[in-house]
């Protein structure tokens, strides 16, 4: 776990090699871009609805068909990706300033705070992370900012456990030492001086939970537990399909291979980064 | 002094996972104080949501006192556990059942889901991860490769349906809706699909560390000196590396026993299968409190379970594991 040896250099270069993690960066700015100029892209508005196309296979007109009210699919699934990236980048954000901040804090100053931090990370990550979410988004109710807590959540004990053992490394170096010396403050110690050395290995975990936390998503979504309808979602479109699914497959079809696009490109790059960090984290990778 | 390395030699292992066994103790009961709490922030008066909004409000102070509900929090929460020392969860309030028994009623069907999709992960898993190992650097597995990121990819409930359009509707191999009743053949018939859609990323997960810690296993010394003593390549693989190597892939399966559990929900939903996911999700829509309350503590008790099998599994298999 040695991850701030790997030069920066050495990192960029190894990573540059990786034609498949370029493959996912372009994959996912692509999406990105999908999301950000959605009204540009959408031949169609996201919920307008027509009894004459009701349910129609994809064609020239409606690439992805159309659903039961006759909105255009391929429309809901651009106006989709909104939804989906954003709650993966956003959870993910918070939970790994949260989690990463708390990690930090464990390993920096160990014993008692570190116990309790670390057993109450125990705790949350008692519960199977669709669970824990599950019930806190039933707790508060669906909506946008509720998956995005409950997912936050569900990040905040993985990034701890991440952040804290790059922490009891960094922490027993000569410089850290020389910082304590000169009587910096412990703020600007863990600020200046530990943060930006285990940020690497933070920021790998971060791009594979954001393809995680898309997926748990589009799970909750299926599940009737995200953002309401008529607001599109990949995850909620899907669970529309599946009603109709002998009749209109392409329904379920092509916002499950949007999902798929969107993961995939951010484990794309999760595994670029963390080869050209360090092979040998090649095999750890959290669950769960 | 030889006597007390004698000792601490000869007992390490039992101290080791009594020491695990007992590290589980407090994690247990600050999970399930987390529980008690969190049910009873949750919206809704139970008394109410059992009677309904015609009750009158005799009634439902009755019940009330019934349930337990005027008592002091501490006095609840004390309830609780002694509750939960004797075997009681609580009556369902949909169910009119002790909470206890609809668990163990669905428990088998979930069990069966998640020990299906683990055989079906490491069934292909580890040869794929073998002859991914064995050819590195070459086509075959570079193509494994990226299959293992695509079944990282597959969100569950994705896999799931594409399983049922692809062999239930344009193939008619397997029913759409999962089986439960009937003979062992038609359960077993209804668990293919969602074992293997339950078992996608179990397999990229696998392939990975088997093929990963097998490269590793391969540089070592006693591999090399294997090879020197003249022994043919396939005694050194499977007498030698292979032991070794598939260590890692128990963590694996361990870490991924929770995950699977959880998926669970997606899947007995997307499959219309009774066990702990549907559960929770009929619990949840009717505001079925202890029943979700129980729910929790059976998902905790089988995620710290199966933490605490794999710790020991793993001291069990590599004894230095316990020394440190």
């Amino acid at each position: 776990m040695s991850a701030t040896s790997a030069s920066s250099g050495g990192l960029v270069q190894t990573f540059n090699r990786n034609k498949l993690s370029w493959v996912g960066i372009v994959l996912f700015m692509v999406l990105c871009l999908i999301a950000i100029f959605a009204p540009f892209v959408a031949p169609y508005g996201p919920i307008d609805q027509s009894v004459m196309t009701r349910m129609r296979p994809p064609s020239m007109e409606h690439l992805f068909g159309t659903d039961a009210f006759g909105r255009d699919q391929f429309s809901r699934a651009v106006y989709g990706a909104r939804i989906s990236l954003s709650v993966g980048v956003v959870s993910v954000f918070l939970g790994m300033s949260v989690g990463g901040l708390l990690g930090v804090l464990a390993g920096y100053f160990g014993k008692r705070i570190d116990t309790v931090i670390m057993r109450s990370m125990d705790v949350l990550l008692s519960f199977p992370t669709l669970i824990t979410g599950i019930v806190i988004v039933a707790l508060l109710g669906p909506s946008l900012t509720n998956v995005i807590v409950a997912i936050t959540v569900t990040l905040i004990p993985k990034f701890a456990r991440i952040a804290r053992a790059p922490t009891l490394a960094v922490k027993e170096r000569a410089y850290i030492e020389a910082c304590r010396a000169m009587g910096f403050s412990h703020a600007r110690i863990i600020l200046f001086h530990i943060v930006p050395n285990i940020l690497t290995e933070i920021l790998v975990m971060a791009s594979l939970w954001t393809a995680n936390a898309i997926m748990i998503e589009a799970g909750f979504a299926f599940l009737g537990l995200g953002v309401r309808p008529p607001t599109p979602t990949w995850g909620g479109m899907i669970r529309e399909g599946f009603e109709h699914i002998f009749q209109a497959p392409w329904m379920s079809i092509f916002p499950g291979l949007c999902i798929l696009l969107a993961v995939l490109s951010l484990n794309l790059i999760g595994d670029g980064l963390r080869d050209a960090l360090d092979p040998r984290l090649k095999q750890v990778r959290d669950m769960g | 002094m030889s006597a007390m390395n004698d000792w601490a030699g000869r007992y390490r292992a039992p101290l080791y996972i009594l020491r695990r066994l007992l590290s589980a103790i407090p994690t247990l009961l600050a999970v399930l104080t987390v529980i008690f709490f969190a049910i009873r922030t949750l919206p809704g008066d139970p008394a109410l949501a059992i009677l309904g909004d015609t009750a009158t409000d005799a009634a439902i102070a009755g019940l009330r006192e019934k349930l337990g509900l005027n008592l002091p929090v501490w006095r609840q929460y004390l309830n609780f556990l002694t509750g939960l020392l004797h075997g009681d969860l609580g009556t369902s309030l949909v169910y009119g059942r002790g909470v206890l028994s609809e668990l163990l009623r669905v428990l088998p069907y979930t069990l069966a889901l998640t020990m299906a999709s683990i055989l079906i992960g490491t069934l292909i898993g580890v040869p794929l991860g073998i002859i991914s190992a064995l050819h590195r650097n070459r086509f075959i597995d570079y193509v494994t490769r990226v299959l293992s990121l695509l079944g990282f990819s597959f969100p569950v409930f994705y896999a799931g349906i594409m399983l049922i359009l692809m062999f239930s509707v344009w193939l008619p191999w397997f029913p759409v809706i999962s089986s439960t009743s009937g003979s062992f053949g038609d359960a077993v018939h209804g668990l293919v699909l969602p074992a293997v859609a339950g078992s996608l990323g179990l397999i990229a997960m696998i392939t990975r560390a088997s093929r990963s810690s097998l490269l590793e296993v391969m540089g070592d010394d006693y591999i090399r000196t294997a090879r020197a003593k003249g022994l043919p390549e396939k005694t050194v693989l499977y007498r030698h590396a292979l032991r070794n190597a598939l260590i890692p892939v128990v963590t694996v399966i361990g870490l991924y026993f929770a995950l699977i559990i959880g998926n669970s929900v997606l899947i007995e939903t997307v499959f219309t299968r009774p066990g702990l996911g549907s559960l929770i999700i009929g619990s949840l829509d009717n505001r079925d409190y202890p029943m979700v309350q129980g729910l929790l503590v059976a998902y905790a008790a089988i995620v710290i379970v199966v933490n605490l099998l794999t710790d020991l599994t793993y001291s069990v298999i590599d004894p230095r594991i316990g020394q440190s």
